[in-house]
């Protein structure tokens, strides 16, 4: 597996750490039901077989997080953008 | 058929056309007491502990492929109960001790090979780690030895002990671990469920569930619906995707794991060992291949297949360990789609739909569980409770913050 980093080009998997799929964003700790959103925020996952947005960090290149959309049944790579710019 | 020096005498003589498929390939009925999704391992040895300790006979248990095609065939066959967790020590030394009667329970010979487990060390930091582990195994009943260099030199001389950067300073040995042939233990599960009544059924892939009244009632499956009280699932690598059919979203990430075999040596190596300094792990079948593998690709994958750094990565760590490995061949490699659940520990519990119950989670450690796992598992689908045993593998335990984290790593199941 090769992942086109958009800064650094198509680089080998090993320069790369993943993060996985995304919890989404952070619960308020304040909030009433805090302890709940953060258990699903900590250990529920998706898992999805197939099409997936992941994200991954280029720790052995630029060092930017990138978010990939890739296909865990095959292992292909759709697109492979910075994080900051997706958000 | 028992099989016996009678049998294969009186089969011999009769030019071996006597032998009769070792279990059933059942059409599906349309309803069942319980249905077990899943015929690997931990399904068929679930099916047989229904139907043996229990007396549910009117049992199902659906394979997507053939039986034993998933994980129970793709580890690297290596039981052990080496645990430090109060909660997990208890669970896998039921497993071991299942594992010793295992072939005169079934009737089938599973190669049940205690070789002994040796997991090196290479610092103090490490020894002293394995001292209490050791401690913890043995405050248990579980045997354990804490070996040093000297001792491992005569059982193990071609180590590389004298690595500047990880000298092998000892060990910790459990006699009692070993090998089994993986293969046979999902056979000899299958022969034994099936001779008591239970229904095997391959090519039955499950497509999603019905539901009546809250409860769970039934699956639809590629050879058409199969009504059931009960459904339990043991489909590890895959349990995402069936929970998300029953609208259940769990804390489990599949990974690819790889394992390999190098071409077939005369006997070298006498006995499991892993490498402290890396993550390797080797052993050597009957056949004369040695069996090793090491760490997680480290991404989330459902293809069965894995990258090459892992491949280097292993194989650097074998090298590290032995550096006669370098002039072994390669003989195949392969990928197993591993539940890593988030704090590397299983899951075996009842889920919030009545009727439906899970046994997931096994991260890249099933295998060594099968039978504790099939016993436990039996027992809460018989009796709606969990099993003593298995009482920390639930799946509330992430909510209630009681984690049972044997590597310390967090909710980051590449990791673990």
């Amino acid at each position: 597996m090769r992942i086109p980093c958009p800064y650094c080009g198509l680089r080998d998997l090993s320069e790369f750490l993943s993060l996985g799929e995304s919890p989404g964003a952070r619960p308020d700790p304040a909030a009433a039901d805090a302890a709940r959103r953060f258990f699903d925020y900590v250990y529920l996952r998706d898992n999805p077989a197939g099409r997936s947005e992941e994200y991954w960090y280029h720790a052995s290149g630029c060092r930017s997080w990138l978010k990939l959309v890739r296909d865990s049944r095959t292992h292909a790579i759709e697109s492979a953008v910075l994080a900051r710019a997706a958000r | 058929m028992h099989y016996s020096i009678f049998s294969l005498a009186r089969a011999a003589l009769g030019g071996h056309r006597a032998w009769t498929p070792a279990w059933r390939d059942a059409q599906p009925k349309p309803e069942y007491d319980v249905v077990i999704v899943g015929g690997g391992g931990h399904g068929l040895a679930s099916a047989y502990y229904l139907a043996k300790e229990h007396g549910l006979a009117n049992v199902a248990v659906l394979e997507k492929s053939w039986i034993g095609s998933g994980n129970v065939g793709r580890n690297t066959t290596i039981i052990r109960s080496n645990y430090l967790l109060p909660g997990n020590i208890a669970f896998y030394e039921r497993s071991m001790r299942l594992w010793e009667k295992l072939e005169r329970d079934l009737n089938y010979n599973a190669m049940v090979s205690q070789r002994g487990v040796l997991n090196l060390y290479h610092s103090d930091a490490q020894r002293d780690a394995y001292a209490r582990r050791g401690n913890a195994m043995r405050l248990c009943g579980v045997d354990a030895e804490l070996l040093d260099a000297r001792q491992i030199r005569k059982m193990l001389p071609f180590l590389n002990f004298d690595n500047a950067r990880f000298p092998i300073q000892g060990g910790l040995l459990q006699r009692r671990g070993g090998t089994v042939r993986h293969d046979a233990v999902a056979w000899g599960y299958a022969r034994g469920a099936s001779d008591r009544g239970v229904d095997i059924v391959q090519n039955c892939e499950v497509l999603g569930f019905a539901f009546e009244k809250g409860r769970v009632a039934g699956v639809e499956t590629t050879r058409g619906p199969i009504r059931a009280k009960k459904i339990g699932l043991a489909v590890a690598g895959n349990t995402s995707r069936l929970a998300a059919l029953a609208g259940l979203r769990l804390p489990i990430e599949s990974h690819v794991l790889q394992a390999f075999v190098s071409e077939a040596l005369k006997p070298l190596i006498p006995n499991v060992v892993t490498f402290g300094a890396g993550h390797f792990y080797v052993s050597q079948s009957d056949k004369g291949g040695l069996v090793f593998g090491g760490d997680l690709d480290g991404y989330r994958s459902y293809a069965q297949r894995g990258n090459l750094p892992a491949v280097k990565d292993v194989c650097e760590g074998g090298m590290a360990l032995m550096p006669m490995l370098g002039r072994v061949r390669l003989l195949r490699s392969w990928g197993g789609i591993m539940d890593m659940s988030m704090d590397g520990s299983p899951i075996i519990d009842t889920m919030n739909i009545p009727g439906l119950y899970l046994n997931a989670g096994w991260c890249y450690g099933g295998f060594k569980a099968t039978p504790a796992s099939g016993w436990c598992f039996a027992h809460l689908i018989a009796r709606d409770e969990p099993h003593p045993a298995a009482a920390s593998f639930r799946l509330d335990r992430f909510a209630r913050g009681a984690i049972l984290d044997e590597k310390g790593q967090g909710a980051q199941p590449n990791l673990h």
